[in-house]
């Protein structure tokens, strides 16, 4: 353990272990080099052939024995995986951290592909809550419904669910995209810091509650705004965007981008002035 | 954290009690502390039905205080007198358990408020159930454990609903564990997943109306506030739909009766749902997995909305 009185240059923080750079822009760019991408090793991950191809059948096996047997194909250099039988079964496909095309035919529980980083997945099957938890990067393609909290705190990637969500979809996400071919339910983009989603139906009240930033598109009806989350212009641009990333995500290709509506936060909630508490109550 | 699941077939009858014990069995990582069922058998409808206890288990985990077996028959001496005193004739008794009972009596009435009140006026007793087509049991354990103890798996019937608890807000007890009978309507079962915040606000203003509370679980409160409301006049779906504003908490609860099945979700979706619906069966749980266990192949399911409320006839 660090001697703190000791330790004369660096502040009581540093010598417990804590980082205290302050971290301005783009984190990645800052420390990443391409560069020196070779002498980087991802723990982990696996070089895989997406040509080769093969099939798991997970209907007698735990979460945990389907995962490590995910990961020992993908060890022998498997590609393309298609899960059978996956019967509802909860946090199946989680941490898988390279690129992959991993198909489910069924069903997921609870925090299906969480922690994810890179795989492109389709799940012919419903998901239950929390699906994508934590997704960084990759694609997540759901054909029927989702339950709530779907993609919980997304770093980036791509998630789309052809049907209907649950409460609070994108809750405390910080990037990629989302996108939900039928309804959504209450608290739709609570809390989101960055990122985007694209609701192409209704969707219930509290819609953007106290999202700190990030914008919101939505195609239907909408039950309430939660505190903080304003319309905003739909631009040129974003028609633009939407059209182009609905296509990718084979998702409402004829839908008329030009009816969605468009909800930012409106910046009065939180820090980003210098009102007293009192006064940013005034202002909401 | 608690898991419910229910389901009803829609014009035939099944083999309810093992589909429930499937469905239960399969949540039981949400919880094993106590596991109920409710059961609505294919009767004839002439006699009522009545599950009732007179003490608790006091196995391993139980928070309840070990008693004397003897006394469990004097309550029971009692129990038969004074249902000889108000008139109604026990056709057939069970003993499954030294605690637990289940008695078929012929007995014409359509109040059962007065009776209950009687019966459980004696200590250490209490109706789980009082129906003519509802049976309500209960005990420690996880769904197999109190399947295998009761011999559930053979029932057959049109509906059932059941719960497996995790006791977070009161005791590991049978008084504490779901399903809670809607006293004093005959045939009313109720199961829920999540906490009431104002449990003690309604208790108060239920208790002053002449409603029981037989625990401190604040899921027993949806099934005395369900029956109030019937009581003044409401249907099932229009107590449930009062709920949603009366009752403050997150909450998912399912509600049955002799002929229908009903589910309510607060207004903020706090608590999971999965719904399958078809014409002939409707089957519901915390997790998929539950209905997995009776529907194996691929269907299509989904989470209902914040808010709402569905009602399902047999």
């Amino acid at each position: 353990m660090a001697n703190l009185k000791t330790s004369e240059k660096k502040s009581k923080a540093q010598s417990m272990g804590m980082h205290t750079e302050i971290l301005t822009g783009r984190t990645q760019q800052k420390f990443f080099n391409p560069d020196e991408a070779e002498n980087f090793y991802y723990f982990g991950t696996y070089d895989v052939d997406f040509n080769k191809r093969t099939d798991l059948d997970v209907k007698d096996m735990t979460a945990p024995e389907a995962n490590k047997e995910i990961d020992n194909l993908m060890s022998q250099g498997y590609g393309t995986i298609v899960i059978k039988n996956p019967q509802g079964k909860h946090s199946l496909g989680v941490g898988i951290l390279n690129k992959l095309n991993l198909i489910f035919e069924g069903s997921l529980g609870y925090f299906g592909m969480g922690s994810c980083d890179g795989p492109t997945v389709r799940i012919n099957g419903r998901v239950g809550w929390s699906c994508a938890e934590n997704l960084m990067a990759g694609k997540v393609v759901i054909e029927k419904n989702a339950g709530s909290c779907f993609g919980a705190a997304i770093r980036g990637g791509d998630l789309i669910c052809k049907g209907s969500v649950g409460a609070r979809t994108g809750i405390d996400m910080k990037g990629g995209t989302i996108i939900v071919g039928g309804d959504a339910g209450a608290f739709t983009g609570f809390m989101m810091q960055r990122g985007r989603i694209i609701i192409l139906g209704d969707v219930g009240i509290n819609l953007g509650d106290s999202m700190y930033d990030g914008t919101i598109f939505i195609g239907g009806s909408i039950g309430s705004y939660g505190s903080d989350a304003v319309d905003a212009e739909l631009t040129k641009s974003d028609q633009d965007w939407l059209t182009r990333k609905l296509k990718v995500a084979e998702i409402g290709e004829n839908f008329d981008v030009s009816k969605m509506k468009k909800i930012v936060a409106g910046k009065k909630l939180w820090n980003y002035d210098n009102l007293e508490p009192t006064e940013k109550k005034g202002a909401i | 954290m608690c898991g419910i699941a229910g389901l009803i077939h829609r014009g035939k009858s099944s083999n309810v009690g093992s589909e429930l014990q499937g469905m239960l069995q399969a949540l039981k990582h949400r919880g094993e502390d106590s596991t109920g069922y409710a059961l609505y058998g294919d009767t004839d409808g002439k006699n009522f039905v009545m599950r009732f206890k007179v003490g608790e288990n006091v196995g391993e985990g139980s928070s309840s205080i070990m008693e004397d077996v003897s006394v469990y028959d004097e309550r029971k001496k009692i129990v038969d007198q004074y249902l000889s005193e108000m008139g109604a004739k026990i056709v057939k008794e069970e003993r499954t358990l030294p605690y637990s009972l289940r008695y078929e009596i012929d007995y014409d009435t359509k109040d059962l408020l007065e009776f209950s009140q009687k019966i459980e006026s004696i200590p250490g007793v209490e109706i789980l159930s009082m129906g003519k087509s509802l049976e309500v049991i209960k005990d420690l354990g996880n769904a197999k454990m109190v399947c295998d103890r009761y011999s559930l798996d053979k029932v057959v019937g049109t509906h059932a609903i059941g719960h497996a608890r995790m006791a977070t807000e009161s005791g590991v007890d049978i008084k504490s564990a779901h399903p809670f009978w809607g006293y004093p309507f005959s045939d009313v079962s109720v199961v829920h997943n999540g906490q009431l915040t104002n449990y003690w606000n309604n208790r108060r203003v239920l208790e002053n109306k002449g409603m029981r509370f037989m625990s401190e679980c604040d899921s027993e409160l949806i099934a005395v506030y369900i029956a109030q409301k019937m009581r003044e006049g409401a249907s099932l779906e229009e107590g449930m739909k009062d709920s949603l504003t009366g009752l403050d908490g997150v909450f998912t609860y399912f509600v049955a009766t002799k002929d229908s099945l009903g589910m309510a979700k607060d207004t903020m979706a706090a608590k999971p749902l999965v719904l399958y619906e078809s014409d002939d069966l409707v089957a519901m749980g915390s997790e998929e997995i539950a209905i997995r266990s009776v529907l194996p192949q691929e269907i299509d399911t989904y989470d209902p909305f914040d808010g709402e409320v569905k009602v399902w006839q047999i």
